[in-house]
């Protein structure tokens, strides 16, 4: 099993209720996208999964077991077979890109080989592997703060590739992306998740990548569930009411070239047709 | 987003002005009377009598002494005094370290959540700090004199007064240091499963070294300081020599180890500088 929720809610300690009754069961293997307006809980309920946040209701269960009812060890190691995508990389800037990946695996390494580590790195050709996926190889041995924002990000995805998880979490892991590397990243999360058979939830904020890269698409709006349907069955409409609070367009992330040169996001969204990357 | 539900007559002015106002006014009305108890009077300094007393005082300072045999004590006695602070600052890492990544809120794995062992964990903590700063309340030259009654005259009761006393500063500052860093990518390390030396080599250490060995560096000028105050009680090194210097009523060999004082911290300054690019 990926993970499930069961009416599950989380309030934040200043009262805000950032999710409330969240049912969901994602299976092994899956690949889910959540998506909705910014404020939705995306993110909330991300950090929910990866047992960063408690849920204050409700029942959350995570590759079999309750985390919350694990002891330290056994949440440790847990918490190694969950792999989360941060939308800004939490890597600091000084890190070579080489330690940054390994960095990782430390939830698998024992303690003295995360430090030997430090001094020589153990395990370069996996790291290289890891980078090449998403054409960073001759990063390897860069510093982190080299890196512009894009290539910091898909250094973030590459270490959690790196972790092999059994759950991938996402949280809006192209933000930074072109739209032409934006989808070649899915791409790669996406084939990772069909080659080890982990479970992949990404929050997406381009909703044209989201019908396009996963099959079965949960809509988030004041923390609830709106939708959880698979792709084939969402409409265009399910779609515009619940970005209603965002105006008349949908976010998309390929923005067609023609219209590229106008200054209306209107204009933009017209020549977007969704229908055309659905469901595959 | 929403400019015009907002758009209602902002006001012009800082809301935060009035209590800026406030809180200068209590300042001052709480500074004054502190002043009044400490007998702050400046102006008596430049009183004709008062300033002949420390002209004469300082004059006696000149000429610094060089004769070849003084000269050979002031070698030994700066060598001295710098083992002194070197390997009191040694001994107070030895204490500093460990108590610090005990007492830090940067690596508390069980505040992630929270989850199991957070009582222990809290505990733990407010111990490592209510020893550092027992460690730290007790002035070294109590230390010391305690130690040259039990050790006899001599650098060891020095050094022992130094580890414990500076041990706790350390240990203090280094534990707020690591919590005022971006404590971001160590909570990712922990969130998959990683350990507390992983978390601090790889997320905490990368951010945190410039500002560590600088205030590390800062620690041992101030050791060199401190010792001179211990040597008044026999604990050896400069110290020791300048209280002969003074009881002796020898100013000229007082300015000589005060000029070798200003050459120790320019010193460490260029010390401090030099590693801070290193590490840069």
């Amino acid at each position: 099993m990926g993970f499930e929720l069961e009416s599950a809610g989380l309030t934040h300690g200043n009262g805000f209720r950032a999710l409330q009754r969240v049912s969901l069961r994602v299976g092994r293997g899956e690949r889910v996208a959540v998506i909705g307006p910014s404020g939705a809980g995306k993110t909330s309920l991300i950090r929910l999964l990866g047992t960063a946040l408690r849920p204050t209701e409700g029942r959350l269960d995570v590759l079999g077991a309750n985390p919350w009812r694990l002891s330290a060890g056994a949440l440790r190691r847990l918490r190694a077979r969950i792999g989360t995508i941060h939308q800004s990389p939490p890597i600091p800037p000084r890190l070579r890109v080489v330690t940054a990946i390994h960095a990782g695996r430390l939830g698998r390494w024992p303690a003295w080989k995360g430090l030997l580590s430090l001094l020589y790195p153990v395990d370069v050709a996996g790291a290289h592997a890891a980078l090449a996926r998403f054409d960073l190889a001759d990063r390897l041995f860069e510093r982190c703060d080299r890196l512009s924002g894009g290539q910091l990000q898909r250094v973030g995805i590459a270490r959690v590739l790196y972790q092999q998880p059994d759950l991938i979490l996402a949280d809006e892991p192209v933000s930074a992306l072109d739209p032409a590397l934006a989808d070649a990243a899915l791409g790669e999360l996406v084939a990772e998740s069909a080659r080890s058979g982990a479970s992949l939830f990404a929050s997406l904020h381009a909703v044209d990548l989201a019908l396009k890269w996963f099959p079965r698409i949960i809509g988030l709006r004041g923390g609830e569930v709106v939708f959880d349907l698979p792709t084939a069955r969402l409409t265009d409409s399910m779609l515009h009411e619940l970005y209603a609070a965002e105006g008349a367009m949908l976010p998309v992330q390929a923005r067609d070239a023609a219209a590229g040169a106008t200054t209306d996001p209107e204009a933009d969204a017209k020549v977007i047709r969704l229908d055309t990357s659905r469901g595959r | 987003m929403s400019a015009s539900t907002q758009a209602l007559s902002p006001p012009h002015r800082d809301p935060d002005t009035r209590a800026r106002l406030g809180w200068t006014l209590v300042a001052l009305v709480l500074l004054w009377p502190l002043l009044v108890l400490a007998e702050f009077r400046p102006w008596a300094l430049f009183d004709a009598g008062n300033l002949r007393v420390m002209g004469s005082f300082l004059g006696g300072f000149l000429p610094p002494a060089t004769s070849t045999e003084f000269l050979g004590y002031l070698l030994d006695a700066t060598l001295e005094t710098m083992a002194i602070a070197t390997a009191g600052i040694a001994l107070a890492l030895l204490l500093a370290v460990p108590l610090s990544i005990l007492s830090t809120r940067a690596l508390a794995v069980s505040k992630i959540g929270p989850g199991p062992g957070r009582l222990g964990d809290r505990m733990a903590r407010a111990a490592g700090r209510a020893l550092l700063t027992f460690l730290r309340a007790i002035p070294e030259i109590v230390w010391a004199l305690m130690f040259v009654r039990v050790l006899g005259l001599g650098p060891a009761a020095g050094v022992l007064a130094l580890a414990i006393t500076y041990g706790g500063m350390l240990g203090k500052v280094y534990t707020e240091i690591l919590e005022s860093i971006d404590t971001r990518p160590a909570r990712a390390i922990l969130e998959a499963g990683g350990g507390r030396f992983a978390a601090l080599a790889y997320g905490l250490l990368p951010n945190a070294a410039q500002e560590l060995t600088s205030y590390t560096v800062y620690r041992w000028e101030c050791a060199v300081r401190a010792s001179v105050i211990m040597g008044f009680v026999g604990a050896g090194g400069l110290g020791q020599l300048m209280d002969q210097s003074m009881k002796m009523l020898n100013g000229g060999e007082a300015a000589t180890i005060l000029f070798v004082f200003l050459v120790l911290v320019l010193f460490a300054d260029s010390l401090s500088a030099t590693l801070r690019r290193a590490l840069a």
